[in-house]
């Protein structure tokens, strides 16, 4: 049973250690079997565990061995296999499995095949580490894992330096995250005495007041990691230049699997967040704020990686919505689900570009409805899916989040209206996203079609956006559900409605009145447009705040400030030698005058003070 | 002032002039044999004084201490005359203006 626990992540992790030491040796078919094969077994044991679970609802504890030991603090590689950890295990497998797959072919042509399998698969063990942890420490260390392979990632083609840029700013950005995260972890040891995550939870209900100041702070600094690893604000400026890696890392990394490793935390630690209901207040109004802003800003973006990337931010805003009014199991469906279809658009998005001589405006493309069926209909599902229509997977998840939000007691309307405003721009950005490449005259010709490594991923992500919502999760004495939340009727209808609304305006703007012409490409006609698509400029004002200060203050210790003060020392001492060498002139009487006068002079004091 | 038939105060006004005139031979002859040569009025200035203090309070110290001053100046003469023949040999002068090395 523990062989079995071990191997989940394990195989992944050897594979990756094969690819890494004899990456050159091994030929591109037998890199691709160790690469998704890896996965896929350890998909296979997901299985079983969740099959397990399914039929006998037990929790499974396996310590493996212990890490380290240091006088009453002992962190062991021990992992707790529960519900939730079931789930996210079946996501990041299952859905990796796809994505590793997808990935060989087209990776296929790439000069560093194994190097980019090494990094997935490494990837991929790290963040099962993440999941399947008994003790934060060792979290902790799976989601230290996960972001480095993101930098690797991220940067892959390194020889461009703009992809090098985004990698470090996706490392750093993140890192502040994660220095916050640690410090929450350091408050929670000093004050509980442990970090063990079920005998914390208890120990935390034991000692802690429902809104103490501690629980607060501790929750605060975890959320910080969240919102850095999750890319939330203010920390999400990270994700929309993380596209610059390769289009699978960003479906597997950037949109189903790392990013919502934050969102994991909060419903790990769900007991602690709920003695702080002032952070799990901050939790819904940071994702309120995340979900309006990303989803404005994927308006009038061009490239199709960059409209994802600020759907997934603003998707993730959803989920921390959920967690933030305390609509737990709400918050990891609607993680499963947007696993499943961001997963879906990212490849389709990915097929075009392989397609299409690695076009990647959506102005540029147009009328690939015809060209490119297959794709068509992943952007098809994978678009009503984002937009939570009827009947997909997204609708279930997305509907349960706003009902929700609607019954937070005190707040619940406002976070409901927002909410259902970012769902109608959701609705017009994916459908401007689809009317405008599939449809409309041709503007660039693929030159070839996605195969079956390709097509079978897509056609089975498409499966699980439709139906992905009948998936009931096994979260049941996991975390506090109260059920369907109970609003009126009005309410409900509304919360289905207004996304068919905006499909309609997105019909209306992109095809009755298809533009002739593609906006400006540094996006935009009107001052509006320009402060959207920048994201509403937060990195300038970053750069503003930050970077700009930071590279004066950097600057200006390149002239080694400090060391003036040194150099003038040395400058002083090098005077008075020069003054003193100039009295030793080698002059026989000279000294003895010196001698005579020195005399008189001693004489003249004794004398003096003589009484 | 038994045993002493001139006064202290003028034997020590004597060698304090003695001194003097070594003093400034010292410091203003160039010759280094003539630095020498005062530098011997120097001490025996001072060996004078010793003298008359030993015969003003009638003790034997004075005259102990001219015999050690006696033997330092030959002492000093004996080393005084190795360095000019050196510095002779070396130079071919005796200027001491024109000697130096010191400084290095």
């Amino acid at each position: 049973m523990n062989l079995a626990l071990a191997a989940i992540p394990g195989l992944p992790m050897l594979s990756a250690t094969l690819l890494i030491l004899f990456g050159r040796q091994i030929p591109r078919s037998l890199g691709a079997v160790l690469g998704a094969g890896s996965v896929g077994l350890s998909a296979v044991l997901v299985a079983g565990q969740l099959l397990a679970y399914l039929d006998t609802p037990t929790v499974v504890t396996a310590t493996l061995w212990t890490w380290m030991s240091v006088a009453d603090f002992s962190a062991a590689i021990a992992f707790h296999i529960d519900g939730l950890t079931v789930v996210m295990m079946s996501v990041i497998t299952g859905v990796g499995f796809l994505i590793h797959v997808y990935s060989v072919e087209f990776m296929w042509e790439d000069e560093s095949f194994s190097r980019y399998f090494a990094y997935m698969n490494l990837f991929v063990g790290s963040m099962l580490l993440l999941v399947m942890a008994d003790n934060l420490l060792l979290l902790f260390l799976g989601w230290e894992g996960v972001g480095m392979c993101s930098y690797l990632l991220v940067g892959f083609w390194y020889k461009n330096p703009a992809n090098g840029a985004a990698a470090r700013k996706a490392f750093v950005v993140t890192r502040v995250g994660d220095a916050l995260m640690a410090l929450g972890l350091f408050v929670l040891f000093t004050d509980l005495g442990t970090l063990d995550i079920q005998p914390l939870l208890l120990a935390a209900n034991l000692n802690w007041e429902v809104g103490g100041t501690v629980p607060v702070l501790a929750t605060a600094l975890l959320l910080g990691g969240a919102v850095g690893k999750s890319a939330q604000l203010p920390l999400h400026t990270w994700l929309p230049d993380a596209m610059a890696g390769p289009t699978p890392v960003s479906a597997l990394i950037h949109a189903a699997t790392m990013v919502t490793a934050g969102v994991y935390l909060v419903a790990r630690l769900h007991g602690l967040f709920l003695l702080a209901p002032a952070t799990l207040t901050a939790v819904a109004w940071v994702g309120l704020a995340t979900l309006l802003l990303a989803a404005s800003a994927a308006l009038v973006q061009q490239d199709i990686k960059r409209i994802l990337a600020y759907s997934t931010i603003s998707q993730i805003g959803y989920m921390f919505l959920a967690l933030g009014v305390g609509a737990f199991s709400f918050g990891i469906f609607h993680l499963m689900t947007h696993a499943f279809f961001k997963a879906l658009l990212f490849l389709g998005a990915g097929a075009v570009s392989h397609c299409l001589h690695h076009e990647l405006n959506i102005f540029r493309m147009g009328g690939l409805r015809t060209r490119l069926p297959v794709v068509f209909l992943s952007f098809l599902i994978g678009s009503a899916a984002l937009a939570a229509l009827p009947f997909t997977a997204g609708f279930y998840s997305k509907d349960g989040i706003l009902l929700s939000a609607f019954t937070a007691p005190g707040i619940g309307p406002w976070l409901w209206a927002g909410g259902l405003l970012g769902a109608l721009l959701t609705s017009i950005y994916s459908f401007r996203l689809l009317f405008v490449a599939f449809f409309g005259e041709a503007q660039t010709e693929p030159d070839r079609k996605p195969g079956l490594p390709m097509a079978i991923p897509l056609l089975i992500l498409c499966a699980l956006s439709l139906l992905g919502g009948l998936i009931s999760q096994p979260l049941d004495g996991v975390l506090p559900d109260a059920g369907h939340p109970q609003v009126p009727h009005l309410i409900e209808w509304i919360s289905i409605g207004v996304p068919l609304l905006g499909v309609a305006y997105a019909y209306y703007a992109y095809i009755v009145r298809r533009p002739s012409s593609s906006p400006a490409e540094a996006g935009g006609d009107s001052p509006v447009e320009g402060f959207l698509f920048a994201g509403w400029r937060v990195d300038a004002l970053y750069n503003l705040l930050l970077v700009t200060p930071y590279r004066t203050l950097a600057r200006w210790c390149q002239g080694e400030p400090i060391d003036h003060f040194y150099n003038g020392v040395v400058s002083l001492n090098r005077l008075c030698h020069r003054g003193l060498a100039a009295l030793q002139t080698g002059e026989l009487r000279w000294y003895a005058t010196t001698f005579v006068i020195g005399l008189i002079a001693v004489v003249a004091i004794v004398l003096r003070s003589a009484p | 002032m038994d045993g002493l038939l001139i006064p202290l105060e003028h034997v020590l006004l004597v060698a304090g002039i003695l001194f003097a005139c070594g003093l400034g031979g010292l410091m203003l002859r160039r010759n280094l044999l003539f630095m020498l040569m005062s530098l011997e009025v120097m001490l025996n200035s001072a060996a004078l004084a010793f003298i008359a203090a030993g015969a003003r309070w009638q003790e034997a110290d004075g005259q102990v201490m001219f015999l050690l001053v006696l033997t330092v100046a030959a002492a000093e003469v004996a080393v005084g005359l190795g360095l000019v023949l050196q510095i002779q040999r070396r130079y071919r002068t005796l200027d001491m203006d024109a000697v130096t090395r010191l400084q290095e």
